[in-house]
């Protein structure tokens, strides 16, 4: 049966024409061709890069850039319900369209020069090009200040040495938005980004295996060895650390919408199932401990809802802060890691098959908590917000 | 009194099912207002008017005849411009058409034509002096509307099967009559009717429906729904819509609110849980059986009559029980 | 290629409602609308067509309440050029009032071809799109399941019981567009946005009298409550006996 969503306060009303249709629209695209196949591909880990013409055509991927550059040129509430929509299909391919929207385009928008956008962003939101973005090192994760991956410059352009590891996209990308020193290692001031085709030599990607989180996603080691690329590989405008942490507040913004999608979905199972399945002469759904559940995630996905939509708007006139992201961000993968557990419980042994949805999501968010700024990480953003101290 | 009319519908030369159901409501309709005279119009290539026999069965006192070699596949604009000159010239209280592949197109053509409403696809109705009130299934399948026609002639079409043809012979006197259009003329010309499947029973005909679902789990198991059909010797095969949205059955197997509407006297559901779509096309059928692995399937809901089971189990042996309960008979 | 696409503002048939408390109509709250099933057939092959040998023109015209305006909104998202509404505070149930309104419209058109959905999936009447090809003398192919045009004529295909017809007509025409044929596109988030900008007129819808209405609708009869009568193959004979003795089918 077709999705039809969670809205107990109506916030459907507060949409406009465009944004309903937008969200509609993905929202038939996802049943149509995401959940067909979605439970084959988590259980092969396979991303299922067959859609990306698809999701292309249908104008997802850079959604809220500008339409002279090809692009839908949506607003950011618009950009969220297309997050929320994928992601209640799959956290994966919901990454999908983060890192080739949000930190491949937005920067090559954000820091580019006119010629670089002109050449990458129609081919981007084509899906003729596929993005990666390159900032996570094995040892640094959460402190990307610290990454060891060096741009040297040289007569004609510069030199690229390091390895990045977590990329979502890595292995298929076209082009990889690398982000290295070009000063001493202890100056992050000196980091700039770079677009590096990954047909350059020197440029390899091995796939991690052995994953139990966004199965159907395409996460993978980059390793860059002498990597030679031209000057004009540098995006200009870009210089510090601010540089990609400006890229990583968009895909969060996304992220506190998607991962509500993923939430609604376990909910909307799990309330489906609780009507049909029969024990003890009555419908699980008649006894108070599935109620109360229920409750408890309805409750988590309005409270969610309410802060998403009011981000968006916030956004949208431009006041939005990273640290207002941070809050959405950690609460709301936080709440739909509750949700998708809870509503696998409540799924009894019919929750541990593929069959059903919960389990994937609940195993999916898991990254989704740790990934773009783990959840604690959000929390001392906030608290150095809140209390002017750093406390990292 | 009034006459009522009654448009009877051939195929290769023979009068199809759904003509009978069209004759006999016509008669019921006269007999309702007066008992006047059941008149039945029959369109086809030469020979046609043979089907005037079969007619005068079902109650009616005249058949007019239109035989031309051009009318032998059919003729929509031919057919349409004869019945609404037919209904013009009749001075007939009511006008019934079968709600068919064709009647579909034919009816509402006649009613355009003669500035009348129609009230189509109806499964039951009654007439007085001054008003036609119909039912008619809406919002497929979920609503029955009750419908008022306010017109003289109430033209109907009725939804095949709705109607149990009742045999009550009458004089039937054959008229051969000109058609209305000359079929030179006419614009759009049916060049092929081709069989689909020479052998099988079509769905809104055949008194046993055996229909598959999901729960076959590959398209090769359908030959277990096709030998049960087989078993009952009167059984044509459907299917739902997961089924043919997959390939495994060709669509114009679906049973649905999208595909075929059908009421059989006995549907046998294989392996299909009971989607609502599913159920808007086949629960007006007169006894529902169904095999399925989960007891708390929806289609239990709506079946007389349920197994629960492996149907890779229970199939078999009932088309074997089937087979030989035939025989014994 | 000139073409017009008739559509309706349709329930979303999965959803459950109920009956209003006029008795003849159901009740809208909570429901979701849309463009009904088959029109979004039409639309799509009215759009392929075009697509496949441009230039041409698609007009999607509905008549209904303002409301109707969303669903002409959904046809622009589609592709659609532009958007006829003929304003009626009500649908009537009277399919030749509506075809007399379409065609007071569509007459002045000059549109090659006039698609229509073969029934809109709220009243499953089927009678608006050959009443509305009679009222403007054109010809017309009732539940097409296949289409191909060239040179100004056309060859469909449509399905018979048991069999499948093939029609030849020439154009202009009208053709009622049956499942199976094209699916619909959905709207890109593009046609989305330039959906605003597509032009929409509005005018009074001519219905002239209505001479059929609904005098009751209500749910239908639950069927009275089946039971399982056994689980695996040993439910088998009972089955059988009871189909013979207590149904009288076998």
């Amino acid at each position: 049966m077709a999705f039809e969503g969670v809205d107990f306060y109506q916030l459907d009303t507060l949409l406009s024409e465009e944004e309903r249709a937008i969200r509609d629209t993905v929202r038939a695209w996802v049943d149509q061709h995401l959940m067909p196949v979605i439970g084959e591909c988590y259980i092969e880990g396979r991303f299922p890069k067959e859609l990306i013409p698809g999701l292309a055509e249908l104008g997802v991927l850079g959604a809220n850039l500008p339409e002279k550059y090809g692009c839908a040129g949506l607003n950011n509430v618009a950009y969220g319900l297309i997050m929320q929509e994928l992601e209640r299909g799959d956290s994966g391919i919901r990454s999908f369209a983060s890192v080739q929207g949000a930190l491949v385009m937005y920067p090559i928008h954000a820091y580019g020069s006119e010629e670089q956008k002109q050449h990458w962003l129609p081919r981007l939101a084509a899906g003729k090009e596929i993005g990666c973005f390159g900032l996570t090192e094995p040892d640094y994760g959460s402190n990307p200040a610290g990454m060891i991956t060096t741009a040297r410059e040289t007569a004609d352009g510069w030199v690229l040495n390091g390895t990045k590891m977590w990329i979502t996209n890595g292995s298929q990308a076209t082009v990889a938005i690398v982000w290295a020193k070009t000063g001493a290692l202890d100056d992050p001031k000196s980091i700039r980004g770079f677009i590096v085709p990954t047909g350059t030599r020197g440029y390899t990607a091995k796939d991690q295996k052995g994953k139990l989180s966004l199965r159907a996603s395409d996460t993978s080691e980059i390793h860059l060895e002498d990597v030679h690329l031209p000057k004009d590989a540098l995006l200009p405008k870009s210089g510090g650390l601010k540089s990609p942490l400006g890229c990583l507040t968009q895909a969060r913004y996304g992220i506190a919408w998607g991962a509500m999608g993923a939430a609604m979905a376990c909910y909307d199972e799990a309330r489906q199932y609780a009507r049909d399945r029969v024990m003890f002469g009555k419908p699980i759904a008649a006894t108070q401990i599935q109620q109360v559940r229920l409750a408890e995630m309805l409750t988590e996905i309005t409270k969610a809802q309410c802060l998403a939509l009011t981000l968006g708007r916030l956004k949208d006139q431009g006041t939005m802060t990273p640290q207002q992201v941070s809050l959405a961000k950690r609460n709301n993968v936080h709440i739909a890691c509750e949700c998708a557990r809870e509503a696998r419980r409540l799924l009894g042994a019919n929750g541990i098959l593929v069959e059903y949805h919960s389990m994937r999501h609940m195993a999916n968010l898991e990254s989704v908590y740790t990934y773009e700024g783990t959840h604690d990480m959000h929390g001392l953003i906030l608290g150095q917000e809140i209390t002017g101290i750093a406390a990292f | 009194m009034a006459n009522t009319f009654a448009f009877a519908e051939l195929r290769a030369g023979s009068a199809r099912k759904v003509a009978f159901e069209t004759v006999t409501a016509a008669r019921a309709a006269a007999d309702a207002t007066g008992g006047g005279e059941v008149h039945a119009l029959v369109l086809g290539g030469p020979g046609a008017s043979a089907a005037a026999a079969q007619l005068a069965r079902y109650g009616a006192d005249l058949v007019q005849v239109v035989e031309h070699p051009a009318l032998a596949l059919g003729n929509p604009e031919v057919f349409a411009a004869t019945a609404a000159a037919r209904i013009k010239a009749g001075g007939y209280r009511a006008g019934f058409f079968p709600a068919s592949a064709q009647g579909r197109d034919l009816a509402p053509r006649v009613a355009a034509a003669l500035d009348l409403p129609l009230a189509s696809d109806v499964t039951g109705f009654e007439i007085t002096g001054d008003a036609l009130i119909a039912r008619h299934p809406a919002y497929i399948g979920k609503a029955v509307a009750t419908l008022r026609l306010a017109a003289t002639p109430a033209l109907v079409s009725l939804r095949p099967g709705a109607i149990t043809p009742v045999e009550q012979p009458r004089a039937g006197r054959v008229e051969m009559v000109e058609p209305a259009l000359d079929p030179a003329q006419a614009r759009v010309v049916v060049t092929a009717v081709t069989d689909r499947g020479a052998a099988k029973l079509d769905l809104g005909e055949a008194p046993v429906v055996v229909s598959g679902g999901r729960g076959l789990k590959a398209a090769e198991n359908f030959r277990l729904v096709e030998e049960l059909a087989a078993a009952f010797g009167n059984a044509a095969v459907g299917a739902t819509r997961a089924v043919t949205d997959d390939g495994w059955r060709p669509s114009t197997d679906q049973i649905g609110q999208t595909g075929r509407m059908v009421s059989p006297a006995l549907y046998v559901a294989v392996g299909i849980s009971g989607a609502i779509q599913h159920l808007a096309g086949m629960r007006t059928a007169r006894v529902i059986v169904a095999i399925n692995r989960d007891k708390d399937a929806p289609i239990f809901k709506v079946a007389d009559y349920g197994i629960v089971g492996d149907l890779f189990e229970v199939v078999p042996r009932l088309t074997e029980a089937v087979r030989k309960a035939r025989e014994e008979h | 290629m000139k073409i017009a696409v008739c559509i309706k503002r349709v329930p979303d048939t999965e959803m459950r409602f109920a009956i209003a408390a006029n008795r003849t109509s159901i009740d809208p709250a909570g429901l979701k609308f849309d463009l009904s099933d088959f029109d979004g057939y039409a639309v799509e092959v009215a759009l392929r067509l075009v697509e496949k040998q441009p230039p041409g023109e698609v007009v999607a015209i509905t008549l209904g309440p303002d409301a109707a305006q969303e669903t002409l909104r959904k046809a622009l998202s589609m592709g659609v050029d532009r958007g006829i509404h003929l304003a009626a505070a009500e649908v009537p149930f009277d399919g030749l009032a509506i075809a007399r309104a379409l065609a007071a419209e569509l007459k002045e058109g000059g549109y090659d071809l006039i698609l229509f959905g073969r029934m809109a999936t709220d009243s499953g009447n089927g009678t608006v799109g050959p009443m509305t090809a009679e009222l403007l003398g054109l010809p017309c192919v009732n539940a097409v399941s296949g289409l191909e045009l060239a040179e100004g004529r056309g060859t469909a295909q449509r399905e018979l019981e048991g069999a499948t017809e093939t029609v030849s007509f020439p154009l202009p025409a009208v053709l009622t567009i049956d499942e199976g044929i094209a699916r619909p596109r959905l709207p890109s988030l593009k046609g989305i946005m330039s959906a605003k900008k597509k032009p929409v007129e509005s005018r009074p819808a001519a219905l002239g009298p209505v001479r059929l209405t609904v005098d009751v609708l209500e749910l239908p009869k639950e069927r009275a409550a089946g039971r399982i009568i056994g689980e695996g193959p040993d439910a088998v004979p009972e089955l059988i006996r009871l189909l013979r003795e207590e149904a009288k089918v076998l």
